[in-house]
């Protein structure tokens, strides 16, 4: 009797062990789902941030003159008054395939120097595959002096691939300082 | 026993309805019972959607509520049914029972695929309107013209929603469902919405134009509407995403103007956006 | 039960420890599952309280009791508590008591993680009822936790964290307890396929714990880092994405609402054919049929964002696979509708709860596929309308079948039969009230009521208080149960060995009540083929 409940006894140590594993497998696995979540964003290209945020490398095309898409600008600031942040186009009429330039313009109205960070969005969500930028504020943290105003150069480049459907892209930043945080106070 | 339980449950159920029947109100919703049309060209399709599956449940349910009645009723041991123990098991019967379920669902899922493609082509838009969730309330701004304003809770609504207030709410026209400034949309006009928050996740949505999205700090989401020509007029909604304290305290509402309309809306608004700046400048800031 | 206890304390074979030491350190899976279902019970009554909170306040348009933000807590709380305090317990509570018993083995596997697992749950508890009491109130982000709202909470953030942490550990330890003793304690001869279905349901739902419950730890884990310590992995500042919180959430999500109903899918399997005196029909599809389940809940779970903006080819792929799950759901109603056919029926209260189980849990099942629609879910998404679907699949759905579960198998575990005429009753009552409660949530939340909110527009004033009206109908009616259950511990009749006359299964083998240790020499082939006949 005692051999058969020995045996059982092991059996049920090696599976307990199993299962645990597979327990904290899984809790790794949550975690792991968020380096995947960025690689199934930039497979789909959808809402890619880390790509917008990168800069890209692209072959230079030839402008396809037939085709224009209409690029809208938008600036966003999370916490109204200490900032000024704006375009200083609000749309442009581009050609896929084309290098164009525009500028934001920021301005640290916040009393002291200061860091900050865009975080650049687009809608919509399935263009981010297909905008290219070569330059941007946004690919750094900015250093701003107090009361400093800058002009903030992107350039970019709409892929000749976009799909047909699409005639209008927007660009949005928004402006966080490195003292705010989404969602706290 | 089986029979006085169905009755007194049935007795019970009747009491419910006639308490419920006494304070029937003049603005009463007992009407309110299905999704609304709507009045745009994504709502209808929607709603047929809506319609088309529902239907659908309606035949599935004859047939499964069917059977489990028939069942209980023709195979009662009091009536004395006596169980055929052998019936177990056929293969037969199981392929079927999954088989039509799953060409079913192919047959709904067709339109609801071309519906979404619909939603999803966003070309030959005519204004873009930006909207941005705060805890609690909305923004609207016109892109390119300098026009944006905030829309929040209207007055009355918002002394009659404080705890106890005293007030009936029966008494406020709208209440909870009215603001200070709408957002005001050209009817006719294909307009882009360009969805975002401030602080937390909202959602923005008018029943009647068909659908809601998120708004989401630090991202823009994309939707759009097209009201139909004929539809002016005023709808309401509410935010549709848990955001804290007053989520249920910032509604929407839309004027839909004729085109002509909405032009010299929107004129004045630029005109009086021009003043303000005219006046700021002209004097000293304060601070 | 303690004056019973003590009688037979002089020629008790069964050497169990008295007093309060029995439960404490208890290390039997009777005295465990009692303590869990007790537990779960307590747990019942305290979030049903939270609903009546919020069904009171809306009982009219206006605010009459409560400030929106201890409404908010109360929409968080009721559904934390009963999904992780009552739901899931009780069927934790019911895997102890029936699956030694129903598979031949004497007790379960790990009798001291077993102890463990349950006594970690009242701890939880008090610490997340304790934020009830915390300055800045309960957690008011809704049980879903999503940033960056549930970032603004005060004290009680990291105490709802640390809660759930708990959670889910003791769900953890008791689902490898389970799959342990399903795999290895098997009396011999009892193969795999001849398990009962409610076996089969635990041993799945432990899977889809062990694999769920760490990922909800994960997320959490995050969303306190992005509180306390910097990181943002949640938040678009630091170039996270609060998008992607409700990706994991949901990934844990949608099984977890799988975990709540595949044991009640076990139990049903067990009282129809019982009551229709006929073997359950498609046994190994119904088996199959669960695996597909719990294989495709893993590949679902964005059907619960729809509207945060996905590419098209992302929506058409949850909208088919969130469809395709309404097929193995359709082969178990279907199942279950042909063992009742050419049965003979009696419907004792078990039955009646196993009844209403089939009928409103597909009106669920309907709701679900509409809400599958992915256009037709921008207008229902975060309205009433889902409120309705998730109730009918929860309550006539999960929590009737454990009430059946707990009708059908009490004598066994007590020896004593209940007053089957008020069970009756406290089902009609049931059956009644829950539609009254939540069948008109469906008009609301297509006429356009937002969910989670704590006053409305008068247009929804109506069908709220009819709401609010079977709300309380249905809460107080269910005090009914403790006093069925006490009554029938203090002075039921005496039970028979089999309880009811078509009941198979290894467990009515047993004597009526159950001896303390279940199967101590494992049963006999011809009992295990005697009781197989599913
Ligand atoms: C026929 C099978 C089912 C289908 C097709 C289905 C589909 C869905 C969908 C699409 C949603 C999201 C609705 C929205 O937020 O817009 C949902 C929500 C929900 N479902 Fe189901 N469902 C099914 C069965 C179940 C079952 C069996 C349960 C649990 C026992 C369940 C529990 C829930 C819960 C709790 C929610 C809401 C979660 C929340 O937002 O707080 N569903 N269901
Ligand atoms: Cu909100
Ligand atoms: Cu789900």
């Amino acid at each position: 009797m005692t051999a058969p409940r020995e045996a059982l006894r092991r059996a049920n140590a090696s599976l307990t062990a199993k299962l645990g594993l597979m327990t904290l497998g899984s809790f790794a696995f949550g975690f792991a789902l968020v380096p995947l979540y960025d690689v199934l964003c930039a497979v789909t290209g959808f809402g890619d941030q880390k790509a917008l945020a990168r800069a890209a490398e692209v072959a230079p095309q030839v402008a396809d003159e037939s085709r224009t898409v209409t690029v809208e600008f938008v600036a966003e600031l999370p916490n109204v008054g200490s900032w000024e942040f704006r375009p200083v186009l609000t749309s442009m009429q581009v050609h896929p395939g084309k290098l164009y330039e525009t500028e934001f313009v920021a301005k640290n109205l916040t009393g002291h120097d200061t860091i900050a960070q865009a975080v650049p969005s687009i809608a919509p969500g399935n263009v981010a595959g297909y905008f290219h930028k070569t330059e941007c504020f946004c690919f750094t943290p900015q250093k701003f002096l107090k009361d400093e105003e800058r002009v903030l150069p992107v350039r970019f480049i709409v892929d000749r691939a976009l799909p047909k459907h699409l005639d209008r892209i927007t660009l949005a930043y928004t402006f966080y300082d490195q003292s705010i945080r989404v969602g706290q106070r | 026993m089986i029979r006085t339980m169905q009755r007194s449950g049935a007795a019970l159920l009747l009491s419910v309805v006639a308490l419920l029947a006494a304070p029937a109100h003049a603005d009463s919703g007992w009407g309110l019972l299905n999704m609304p049309v709507g009045v745009t060209e994504l709502s209808k399709k929607i709603y047929g959607l809506h319609m088309m599956i529902f239907w659908w449940c309606v035949a599935i349910g004859v047939f499964v509520f069917g059977w489990m009645i028939w069942a209980i009723v023709a195979f009662r041991k009091s009536r004395g049914a006596v169980a055929d123990t052998a019936m177990v098991h056929s293969t037969k019967a199981e392929i079927i029972w999954t088989l039509i379920p799953v060409a079913i669902l192919v047959v709904m899922t067709v339109p609801a695929a071309r519906v979404l493609i619909d939603i999803e082509d966003a070309r030959n838009t005519e204004l873009t309107v930006k909207v941005t969730g705060y805890q609690w309330k909305w923004q609207y701004e016109y892109l390119g013209t300098g026009v944006g304003y905030y829309s929040t809770l209207g007055r009355e609504s918002n002394a009659a929603r404080e705890l106890q207030s005293g007030i009936d709410p029966r008494t406020v026209p709208n209440y909870l469902l009215d603001v200070d400034q709408p957002l005001v949309v050209p009817a006719g006009t294909k307009v882009r919405l360009l969805i975002t928050a401030q602080d937390v996740i909202h959602a923005w949505w008018v029943p009647d134009f068909g659908m809601k999205k998120d708004a989401i700090p630090g991202y823009v989401n994309e939707m759009w509407i097209k009201v139909d020509t004929d539809k002016t007029g005023r709808y309401r909604g509410q935010c549709a995403e848990l955001c804290g304290r007053d989520h249920g305290f910032m509604p929407i509402v839309v004027d839909v103007m004729s085109k002509p309309d909405f032009e010299d809306w929107l004129t004045a608004r630029k005109a009086a956006v021009k003043q303000a700046a005219a006046t700021t400048a002209a004097t000293p800031s304060i601070s | 039960m303690a004056t019973h206890a003590h009688a037979a304390a002089h020629d008790d074979h069964d050497h169990k420890p008295h007093g309060w030491r029995r439960w404490v350190f208890s290390t039997n899976h009777k005295d465990i599952g009692t303590m869990y279902l007790v537990f779960a019970c307590t747990m019942f009554f305290v979030g049903g309280s939270m609903a009546l909170v919020i069904r009171a306040e809306l009982f009219q348009p206006g605010l009459q009791f409560v400030d929106p933000q201890f409404f908010n807590s109360m929409t968080a709380m009721h559904a934390l508590v009963m999904i992780f305090g009552a739901i899931m317990p009780a069927w934790v509570g019911l895997a102890n008591w029936l699956i030694p018993m129903q598979i031949g083995a004497p007790d379960m596997a790990l009798p001291r993680l077993n102890n463990l697992s349950f006594w970690i749950l009242p701890f939880a508890f008090v610490i997340l009822l304790g934020t009830l009491f915390v300055p800045g109130g309960a957690p008011a982000g809704g049980w879903t936790m999503y940033p960056p709202l549930a970032l603004q909470s005060g004290d009680s953030f990291p105490m709802m964290i640390f809660a759930v942490h708990l959670m889910g550990i003791s769900s953890v330890l008791g689902a490898i307890n389970v799959v342990v003793t399903v795999m290895n304690m098997r009396a011999p001869g009892m193969n795999l396929l001849k398990m009962p279905l409610f076996v089969w349901t635990w041993l799945i739902t432990a899977y889809l714990l062990v694999a769920v419950m760490p990922v909800l730890a994960g997320a959490v884990t995050m969303l306190l880092t992005d509180h306390f310590f910097g990181t943002s992995f949640f938040a678009a500042s630091g170039g996270g994405d609060p998008v992607m919180f409700q990706h994991i959430f949901w990934f844990f999500g949608h099984p977890e609402v799988y975990i709540m109903i595949l044991p009640a899918f076990g139990v049903v399997s067990e009282i129809i054919p019982t009551f229709s005196r006929k073997p359950l029909f498609g046994y190994e599809s119904m088996v199959y049929a669960t695996a597909a389940i719990g294989f495709l809940s893993f590949i679902v779970w964005a059907h619960h964002m729809f509207t945060v903006g996905m590419p098209l080819a992302g929506q058409l792929f949850f909208m088919l696979a969130t469809m395709l799950i309404s097929v193995p759901t359709g082969v178990k109603v279907f199942n279950w509708c042909a063992t009742m056919t050419k049965g003979s029926l009696s419907f004792e209260p078990p039955m009646l709860f196993a009844l209403a189980f089939l009928f409103l849990f597909t009106i669920g099942g309907f709701s679900g596929l509409m809400l599958a629609i992915v256009p037709a879910d921008f207008q229902y998404q975060d309205t009433y309308f889902v409120v309705a679907h998730f109730h009918y699949v929860l309550v006539p759905g999960s929590l009737f079948a454990i009430i059946g579960a707990v009708y059908y198998w009490l004598p066994k575990w007590v020896g004593r039969m209940y007053d089957q005429k008020l069970a009756t009753w406290h089902f009609w009552l049931s059956a009644i009230f829950v539609n009254v409660l939540f069948f008109p949530q469906h008009f609301l939340g297509l006429a356009g009521m937002p969910r989670r909110i704590p006053d409305y527009a008068t247009q929804f004033a109506d069908w709220n208080m009819v709401s609010s009206i079977g709300a309380f109908g249905f809460g107080f009616s269910q005090l009914l149960l403790p006093y069925i259950i006490l009554k029938c511990v203090r002075s039921g009749a005496k039970a028979s060995d089999r309880v009811w006359d078509g009941a198979h299964g290894l467990e009515w083998e047993l004597p009526s009540p159950a001896p303390f240790h279940s199967w101590e020499t494992p049963p006999s082939a011809a009992v295990i083929a005697r009781g197989a006949e599913h």
